[in-house]
């Protein structure tokens, strides 16, 4: 067994951890955030995205040890309160899903793809989601959603609160 | 699936790495971003009975200026080099090859040293290290070496690097060439049906030198060097897409689910000319 030690929405967390543990089994077994989901379990989906130190990573395909002294930011994680984050005012008002499964994957891909490219164009947004698979086929609807979270969170910061 | 039980061990240093590989025997492995092992541990198609984490070395991380040449630590994720300064103005062709590989997700984690020392055949940054005359620096049990590109890719998965023996870094010579990488997939996030590395150094409208790395048409990325001696002087599209009709001279394109053989050989020529035309502007 390997100590960890990490920050996964804001709360610290210290662990004992088979080293074979995937991330995303860490996440939902040992510390109950079951926002994030398995999807695929093959690297491919992307429905298990989370950010690894602001940055979005597959967690099925990072071990939990190697997250050791790092912050991990959850689909849990980004509303403030009652106050959802732009991203998913976006996906609700833009009706960004359908069955729901890939949406936590889908809101943390576009909250770093919008981190680094605050105004994607709509090809940009749709290479930024490469990684992230919707079995639904409801892409259309996902790309409208991020272009608008843009548009939520370029208007400032509090525009795009619930 | 869940990975088989190992042992793991993180290392802060190259001496650190080695001494861990040598006391883990055979059964060692080397992680880093892990988004090629990690894979295949899920699958249990490997079993390794110890990981040696190099993702902490300080020396594998970063690019460097090196006067004639940048050195990239090997440990150094997709996304850190496609967006670092030195290797957009240096190494155009490697960050343009590096922004195709898999998804940004992937990007974040995965390690271009680690492409580099995997050598799917049909991964994309063999090829452009090829393009580009990259030498690899290895460390292992009787001090370090220097291998250049084309001794680097030996087989199907295979390197240079020995199983006691670690990459620590890969430097190219500084490059001002145009240069592009196209490759050929169909659905988002796939593996290159088959890829083309290309730098063309194009002085008055006219090509003087060309090198052209090929993605998944043999064992290894292979340079194509039938089509390198015909661009020399070229100066139209017909001269480029003549000189890509040697694209697959040489090559052992295999037969799979993808594509066959004669497929590939096609895509070849088509994807040298296109790249060839985007590098040179030509």
């Amino acid at each position: 067994m390997a100590h960890i030690s990490v920050t996964v929405d804001g709360t610290s967390y210290q662990g004992e951890v088979e080293p074979r543990k995937l991330l995303v089994h860490w996440l939902r077994e040992d510390i109950g955030r079951v926002g994030t989901v398995v999807g695929c379990d093959t690297s491919n989906c992307g429905a298990c995205t989370v950010l690894l130190n602001g940055r979005s990573v597959k967690s099925c395909s990072v071990l939990a040890v190697q997250a050791d002294g790092c912050e991990v930011t959850t689909i849990q994680g980004l509303a403030d309160g009652n106050d959802w984050h732009p991203v998913q005012t976006a996906f609700k008002e833009c009706h960004g899903l359908q069955c729901g499964y890939c949406t936590p994957g889908m809101v943390m891909a576009a909250v770093d793809l919008l981190s680094e490219n605050p105004t994607p164009s709509e090809s940009e947004i749709r290479e930024g989601l490469e990684g992230n698979l919707c079995r639904c086929t409801g892409y259309h609807n996902i790309v409208k959603s991020v272009a608008y979270a843009a548009d939520l969170m370029s208007a400032g910061p509090t525009k795009g609160a619930k | 699936m869940i990975p088989v039980e190992f042992d793991y061990v993180k290392v802060t240093s190259i001496e650190q790495a080695l001494a861990a590989l040598k006391s883990g025997g055979e059964d060692s492995k080397i992680i880093s971003g892990g988004q090629s092992l990690l894979p295949v541990l899920r699958l249990r198609m490997a079993e390794p009975s110890v990981l040696v984490d190099c993702g902490g070395i300080d020396e594998m991380l970063g690019v460097r200026d090196d006067g004639d040449s940048i050195t990239i630590g090997a440990a150094t994720t997709h996304h850190g080099v496609m967006s670092n300064p030195l290797v957009q103005k240096h190494a155009l062709l490697l960050a343009q090859a590096t922004a195709t590989v898999a998804d940004p997700a992937i990007r974040h984690r995965g390690t271009t040293g680690g492409a580099l020392a995997h050598a799917d055949p049909a991964g994309d940054i063999p090829a452009a290290a090829l393009a580009l005359d990259t030498s690899f620096v290895i460390a292992g049990p009787g001090g370090r070496r220097t291998v250049a590109a084309k001794d680097f890719f030996l087989d199907y998965f295979t390197t240079a690097v020995g199983p006691d023996e670690i990459l620590v870094s890969f430097s190219i010579p500084k490059c001002d060439w145009g240069s592009n990488y196209s490759k050929f997939n169909r659905t988002a996030q796939a593996w290159a049906i088959v890829g083309v590395a290309a730098v063309v150094n194009v002085q008055g409208g006219v090509i003087k030198e060309a090198r052209i790395g090929l993605t998944n048409m043999a064992p290894t990325a292979v340079r194509a060097s039938t089509v390198e001696a015909a661009l020399v002087g070229a100066a139209s599209p017909a001269d480029i897409t003549a000189a890509a009709m040697h694209a697959a001279d040489g090559t052992r394109a295999t037969s799979d689910l993808h594509a066959k053989a004669d497929y590939r050989e096609h895509l070849a020529r088509v994807i040298t000319a296109r790249a060839v035309r985007a590098a040179s502007g030509i």
